[in-house]
């Protein structure tokens, strides 16, 4: 009796805590055993699915969908192109926002179009389009070796040539740093806004049930959170470089969330066959991402950094382009591209407020006419080089 | 970066840029399946060696290519066969010198195709509804009760009074739910004609299901003849005002899973009836064989013979065939779009 008095007295607190959440857990399982009394459902089924992915195979349409609406799906059978087609699928009956693959059995041909029909076992339908149709590259070592060398082209070379604009930024004077660090904010500013822009269009093709365009905006706030958690980090370490080193780390993080993007849509054009590999590709992200480059030594230009630690910044900032094309090309999915913007989005913001204050005139002022020249100098360029890689 | 832009578009792929097709049809296995199924050798002749590749062509194509929907449809949930529908004629019944039917108009959730539902509206639990039969001349009476949630008519093509004609705001007008009422008029013009729901919006109360074909014989009769009824009618299950499932008889491709056997030699007459909604057009082919038209069933000698027929929305006729050949025997709407969306089936031929 003793013992059991003394450990009700030292009932730890967290335990009270948890009373709500053990009530809660008993009222839900209540309410499901009772199959939620008083609130019976009114109207009809309501049947949605989302394509996120079609793989082509040689006489095969691989389709990857997910149930975007509130009740079960049963897909029946499948018209292709105004005629039933041979399926299988991998389960019978698809759960709330649960995922399924149909496997269609059709002899498409390449380059032409097809209208691909779900019909419900309520008669409801859901469509895809297939445009351009071709075979979906095979994920073997060539074609992960093919996208390292678009990644590498694309990503760090460009960044690698930017970065040796280093010398020359160390003797600018300090007037004409402003500009160039205020240039380096509004290439990074656009690269922010398209992100966003970009991420919630993305966002809306994808199944709405796994969040829509709040998905952008949570990968950039917690991208941003996270990023200035590791900046603080980096504050509290005691280094003799701590403000150039950190600044251009940061700016380099920022920059290959960035780039994992755009190696991720690099890589999902090429799986449907609609990148036009070449030289001008290759030519208009190499004039567009060295200026990022530029971004990641501008801030370090005041102290030193040796040469080790600015090759780990370059790659990066580089190396995830070819990360973002193995993923785009094999497992592209519409809401995982939609975070990762976000996230590219957040950091890209999270560098800005790190380098705002540096672009700061004698007076204080941020946006004195040196460092607005400078801002509106990147959005230009940004915008300009921009043009030589919209496909 | 700008290539964002692309990524959405691929995603919706809205790809314009078509590719140039370099002759290489890497894909292959293009076959056209249709005429793959089909032994064309069996024509050419009786000979033994023709028969013998005819068999061989048939085995080499048993497992290989995909022919209708995936499954199969639960006739008895539905509560009609195809299978029995076809050959299925209702005499009524002849009281006091009059024949005579009964019709219940209900709602009834049927199986289109493999595991699709389809809410429709039936006459007699069935779709097509019962096929009614009379003589030329003879006094019809059909008394019709609703029992379905909406207000329904039955209207009859034929020659007869206005009052009888099924029509809303004329005679009896809309039959609401509960409600009955009855139709006399006279067996006329002998030929083959059709009844459907008359209540507005037309389109959905034909689509959905209430019709049926309506066939009077001649004074004289025609020759014996293994006779069947097909009425082509399809299935807008999505609500978009165009069908999604195509069929003779309602349920798609039920005679290609089980051909509809007839003997050699004998005489076969096909009461065809087009009642497809949303759709201007239907059409009948036969494979590997000719037959007579007769359009309407109006007149006893036929206009055509032919292996392809067009009928407009309400337009019927007759067909009159032998299969000279034993075998497996395609017959489909020549609309390619409709036949692989179901309206596709077999002759299996014996003797």
């Amino acid at each position: 009796m003793e013992t059991a008095s003394a450990t009700v007295r030292r009932r730890p607190t967290w335990l009270v805590g948890l009373v709500p959440v053990v009530v809660l857990a008993v009222a839900i399982g209540v309410f499901v055993a009772l199959d939620a009394p008083g609130l019976d459902r009114i109207g009809v089924p309501e049947e949605e699915l989302a394509v996120e992915r079609a793989v082509l195979h040689p006489g095969e349409i691989e389709l990857h969908v997910r149930n975007d609406g509130a009740d079960p799906v049963q897909v029946k059978q499948v018209i292709v192109n105004d005629g039933f087609a041979g399926f299988t699928q991998s389960t019978e009956e698809i759960g709330r926002l649960g995922g399924a693959q149909v496997d269609v059995q059709y002899p498409w041909i390449e380059g032409e179009n097809y209208e691909v029909m779900l019909l419900t076992s309520t008669g409801a339908t859901i469509d895809h389009s297939i445009e351009a149709a071709v075979e979906t590259p095979d994920a073997d070592l060539g074609f992960y070796g093919l996208m390292a060398l678009i990644g590498l082209y694309v990503g760090v070379i460009p960044v690698a040539i930017g970065m040796l604009w280093l010398p020359w930024i160390r003797t600018v004077d300090v007037r004409w740093m402003r500009f160039l660090l205020a240039f380096t904010v509004g290439l990074l500013g656009f690269l922010a806004i398209d992100a966003l822009l970009e991420g919630t269009e993305l966002a809306g093709e994808g199944p709405q049930a796994l969040g829509g365009a709040a998905l952008v905006w949570l990968g950039a706030v917690g991208a941003y959170l996270a990023l200035a958690g590791v900046d603080a980090w980096l504050r509290g370490r005691k280094e003799k470089q701590v403000s150039a080193w950190r600044a251009a780390f940061l700016v380099a993080l920022g920059i290959g969330l960035h780039n994992l993007g755009e190696g991720l849509a690099i890589g999902s054009a090429y799986a449907i066959g609609s990148l036009a590999l070449g030289a001008a590709l290759v030519v208009g992200f190499a004039l567009h991402n060295t200026t990022e480059g530029l971004a990641i030594v501008a801030p370090a230009a005041k102290e030193r950094v040796s040469l080790g630690r600015l090759a780990l910044l370059g790659l990066l900032a580089g190396a995830p382009a070819v990360l973002g094309a193995w993923i785009g090309a094999s497992a592209f999915h519409p809401s995982v591209a939609a975070v990762m913007f976000g996230i590219g989005a957040g950091a890209i913001a999270q560098v800005i407020v790190q380098i705002a204050p540096q672009i700061r005139g004698g007076d204080g002022r941020l946006l004195n006419p040196l460092a607005a020249g400078g801002l509106l100098s990147g959005l230009v360029v940004m915008y300009a080089t921009g043009l030589l890689v919209s496909v | 970066m700008l290539q964002w832009g692309l990524m959405r578009k691929l995603w919706e792929s809205k790809v314009s840029r078509r590719r140039l097709i370099g002759g290489a049809a890497a894909t292959g296995a293009a076959l056209p399946v249709l005429h793959e199924l089909v032994p064309h050798n069996g024509i050419h002749g009786g000979a033994s060696t023709a028969e013998a590749a005819v068999e061989h062509q048939r085995a080499a194509h048993s497992g290989s290519g995909h022919l209708g929907a995936v499954g199969r449809v639960d006739n008895a949930a539905n509560g009609f066969d195809p299978h029995e529908l076809v050959r299925d004629f209702d005499e009524g019944v002849v009281r006091n010198g009059v024949r005579e039917w009964e019709i219940l108009a209900e709602n009834r959730e049927i199986e289109v195709a493999p595991g699709v539902k389809y809410a429709a509206w039936t006459y007699n639990g069935r779709v097509p509804g019962p096929t009614l039969r009379a003589r030329e001349g003879e006094r019809l009476r059909v008394r019709f009760v609703n029992g379905s949630h909406h207000p329904h008519t039955m209207h009859f093509h034929g020659v007869h009074r206005d009052v009888m004609d099924g029509v809303p705001g004329v005679g009896a007008g809309n039959i609401d739910p509960g409600h009955s009422t009855v139709y006399e008029f006279d067996a006329v013009p002998f030929g083959l004609h059709l009844y459907h729901c008359h209540s507005t919006p037309l389109a959905d109360h034909i689509a959905k299901g209430l019709y049926g074909a309506f066939v009077i014989d001649p004074k004289g009769g025609r020759p014996p003849a293994d006779e069947l009824v097909m009425v082509m009618n399809g299935f807008d299950t999505n609500f978009d005002r165009s069908n999604e499932v195509y069929a003779v008889n309602t349920v798609a491709f039920a005679y290609v899973n089980d051909p509809i056997e007839v003997k050699r030699g004998e005489l076969v007459r096909i009461y065809l009836v087009n009642v497809l909604e949303f759709d201007f057009l239907n059409s009948f082919h036969i494979h590997a064989n000719f037959f007579d038209y007769y359009p309407t069933g109006t007149k006893l000698e036929p206009r055509d013979f032919t292996d392809t027929v067009i009928q407009g929305q309400g337009e019927r006729g007759i067909l009159e065939l032998r299969f000279p050949y034993p075998g497996r025997y395609m017959f489909h709407a020549h609309v390619s779009e409709f036949a692989e969306l179901g309206w596709m089936g077999f002759f299996e031929v014996t003797g």
